[in-house]
């Protein structure tokens, strides 16, 4: 029985480790106010780079670095659409998603199903490692997995307590009231949405170069439409991020135990987005809940510079 | 940088398009001095200010600090000159605390923990100023007075020595608006000065050492505090001569068409706009209400067309009571309106010209049955508009935001009084025109009457008012001052009125 749970605990990290990432990216991007819908596509134009990078030059760590960049370029083309050209952001964020879907399929073709040489190494942490149960639960993983936490934390440090933070919310709540204090709002928001994209890419790397190993068409199945619920579930806030993702990438490795037990996973599928609907239903209802969770006031809108 | 001793602005003029804003304007102020600002809506105040605080580039003429002339390109330049504004819808991101507000931009906030090292800041302008708020709490959980001050308290630690307000004490009660002089007091004491953009004549009087009029984008007026009184500063406000009235037949109102009795409405900031107001509108009559803007005529004539809710009173039209906010029924009982925002409440920009020829009118027969729009009724109609009102639209399968304000207005116009209405409710109608559309406007209004609509025509320009209206009633602060007719009063009157005396009192 311990077993069982240690190894469920151990595979929802696993799995909740790509969302948190990409979660954590988003979350960037729609406090700046712009709604990157794109997530899916960018994951998988990371997780091809990633995987085809990693895959010719033996070194994993150049993978992400170049999903990363991958990332960073794909957004930087939604960033273009909707902050310089204020076009609709949920039709750029669809067109782009269809983009790294599509420029996956394209480059990964020659790769499909060949084994990676070199994934992404183990952090052995020794002494700590060792420790039963809680070793094997938490100092037992990849880098991507460490990498990510601190990511997280460094975020939410920046978001709460920095100048820079203060800038990013307020670029999203109010860009006039920024402006108005000398803040350069698109270039700020160009910024958000290219870190975003850049955590996105990394994400992706994560599935292709420490997760399975391999490249196949569709391996994303889903996750970047997962990210944007989880930003909602976590009200926005990096804090949030982490609990929305262990709790998803929970329900993922469930879907898997359960099924041989009877539990449609079809059902655990539907959990992410139906725990979404709920939690926005509980803040909906009360007042003071609507005011201290709602979404960024400008997300979503094209920011005018001087405009009334 | 020294501290500002005096700022001057010399032969400052400034167009939009064709639209002079400002032309050949001088101001001076110097420390320790308040400057009131004062105009009637569209005169100016506004855009001169928006130029000392780098939102504007002027045309022509420069700015002297010191006797130092100076550029302000952006409001960076005006915040590092020692320039502050507060505008008057705050700058201020709600769901963010006080501190964080504050530390928004602000260069001198370190980079970790921004909001720790401001509170010192903020406690000591405070303590100096009475500035008192709570520097925790988020913006939406403060009251408007509170807001005001985090303003200042934002502006006073970026160092401005001078702070332009805009009408700061529209959204104010009367003992914030007591508290906030207080705390300029302070301030002017301290060697700070303060141009202070209003209309409210009473308040300019209160707490100004100096004060310029402008109209029409020119100064026309100036004076220390000491040699004006307040039926003086509407005379400058609203100009010297009257206008000839148009030439009207002489007809007798008929029945009562619009009854309004001790009616209350509170405004949007839940503040009293209009305090028991009483008035009736009938047949054949152009009823004018007069008053600097902001006096409550805003919700009187929203409650009026169902768009806002009375707190008592009633409002009866052709004897049936118009008790809830309810435009259609509003409309349905035969009155129509020109509203005072024509692009954001008369028209849908998107929409094309015959579609927005129907508005309100496109689920009655004959426009559309009970399913179905009648597509060429109405495009016959939108043509018959567009002939029938001068609109100059190449077409009437355009989107009605391609229209110059001139032709969406008389576009809005003819759609509202083509159907022959009962009344007419018409906010501002000719404000932002130019000359022909507004003599074409004017004369359509006219023209409704002697065909026995009845018409309430709100507008801050008095020369129409004279021009067009059978009665002429002033409101100030939400109630009727008096009421006269074009030819037999004076300016002065009606300027004493709008300043707040009663008709017996001037």
């Amino acid at each position: 029985m311990l077993d069982i749970i240690v190894s469920v605990l151990t595979r929802t990290i696993i799995a909740g480790t790509p969302l948190l990432i990409a979660t954590l990216g988003e979350i960037i991007a729609e406090r700046a106010g712009i709604l990157n819908l794109g997530m899916e596509g960018i994951m998988s134009a990371g997780a091809v780079t990633g995987f085809i990078i990693a895959f010719t030059t033996g070194n994993p760590w150049l993978g992400m670095l170049a999903a990363i960049l991958v990332g960073m370029l794909l957004s930087s083309l939604h960033g273009f659409v909707c902050i310089t050209l204020r076009a609709n952001q949920v039709v750029s964020g669809l067109a782009l998603t269809m983009l790294g879907l599509g420029i996956s399929g394209l480059w990964g073709k020659p790769y499909i199903g060949r084994p990676l040489p070199q994934r992404m190494p183990r952090l052995d942490i020794s002494g700590l490692s060792d420790i039963p149960v809680l070793g094997d639960i938490f100092f037992n993983h990849d880098w991507y997995v460490y990498l990510s936490v601190l990511i997280g934390i460094v975020i939410w440090f920046l978001v709460k307590h920095t100048r820079m933070g203060i800038t990013l919310r307020s670029v999203g709540e109010n860009p006039k009231a920024a402006e108005s204090q000398g803040i350069p709002v698109n270039r700020v928001k160009y910024l958000a949405v290219m870190t975003g994209g850049g955590l996105a890419g990394m994400a992706g790397a994560f599935l292709s170069t420490a997760y399975s190993g391999s490249w196949n068409e569709g391996m994303v199945a889903g996750r970047g439409w997962i990210v944007i619920a989880l930003t909602i579930f976590a009200l926005w806030r990096p804090g949030g991020a982490f609990l929305g993702a262990y709790l998803f990438g929970g329900i993922f490795v469930l879907q898997f135990m359960l099924q041989p037990l009877g539990v449609s996973p079809n059902l655990l599928a539907m959990l992410p987005y139906l725990s979404t609907l709920v939690v926005l239903l509980i803040y909906g209802l009360s007042k003071s809940g609507q005011r201290r969770m709602s979404a960024p006031a400008t997300l979503g809108e094209p920011y005018v510079r001087g405009g009334r | 940088m020294d501290r500002i001793q005096s700022l001057e602005m010399r032969g400052i003029s400034k167009s939009f398009q064709d639209v002079k804003a400002n032309r050949e304007i001088n101001l001076t102020v110097s420390s320790g001095e308040i400057l009131g600002l004062l105009g009637e809506n569209g005169a100016g105040k506004t855009t001169l200010v928006n130029i000392l605080y780098g939102l504007y580039h002027p045309d022509d003429g420069q700015i002297l600090i010191n006797g130092e002339p100076v550029r302000l390109r952006s409001p960076k330049d005006s915040m590092r000159a020692g320039i502050g504004m507060i505008h008057q819808h705050f700058m201020l991101v709600e769901k963010h605390t006080v501190l964080e507000n504050i530390a928004l931009g602000y260069a001198e906030a370190p980079f970790l923990f921004p909001q720790r090292s401001l509170r010192g800041r903020i406690r000591e302008l405070s303590a100096q100023y009475g500035l008192d708020v709570d520097p925790d709490k988020p913006i939406w959980e403060l009251s408007a007075g509170e807001q005001q001050r985090v303003e200042i308290i934002k502006a006073l630690s970026r160092n401005a020595d001078l702070l332009i307000m805009d009408e700061p004490t529209s959204v104010l009660t009367p003992q914030e608006t007591d508290e906030l002089f207080d705390i300029l007091r302070k301030m002017t004491s301290g060697g700070h000065s303060v141009i202070l953009i209003s209309h409210k004549l009473e308040e300019i009087m209160d707490i100004c050492n100096r004060v310029m009029v402008l109209r029409k984008g020119q100064v026309t007026g100036e004076a220390r505090i000491e040699e004006v009184d307040k039926g003086k500063l509407a005379v400058m406000m609203i100009g010297r001569q009257i206008a000839a009235a148009y030439p009207k037949t002489d007809i007798d109102p008929g029945d009562a068409v619009l009854e309004i009795t001790g009616l209350d409405v509170d405004s949007d900031r839940g503040l009293p706009a209009v305090r028991g107001l009483s008035l009736v509108v009938r047949r054949n009559e152009i009823l004018g209400i007069a008053g600097v803007s902001g006096n409550g005529q805003q919700e009187l004539v929203e409650t009026i067309t169902g768009l806002r809710q009375p707190l008592s009173g009633s409002v009866m039209m052709k004897g049936v009571p118009l008790d809830h906010a309810d435009a259609r029924k509003a409309h349905t009982l035969g009155i129509t309106h020109v509203p005072e925002e024509r692009i954001k409440y008369g028209i849908v920009p998107n929409l094309l010209l015959y579609e927005n020829s129907v508005l309100k009118r496109h689920r009655d027969e004959p426009f559309s049955n009970w399913i179905q729009m009648n597509y060429a009724v109405i495009k016959d109609h939108a043509g018959k508009l567009v002939d029938g009102f001068n609109v100059d639209a190449p077409s009437i399968n355009i989107r009605v935001k391609n229209l110059s304000g001139g032709n969406i207005q008389k576009l809005i116009l003819g759609r509202e009084i083509s159907g022959g209405p009962d009344l007419l409710i018409a906010a501002h109608p000719t404000y932002g025109l130019d000359v022909g559309a507004t003599e074409y406007v004017r004369k359509q209004i006219i023209e409704l009457r002697d065909k026995g609509g009845a018409v309430l025509l709100v507008s801050e320009d008095l020369d129409e008012l004279f021009m067009v209206c059978d009665r002429i009633a002033v409101m100030f602060e939400g109630r009727f001052m008096g009421q006269v007719t074009p030819d037999s009063c004076t300016i002065e009157e009606i300027g004493l009125m709008m300043a707040g005396s009663t008709l017996q009192e001037a």
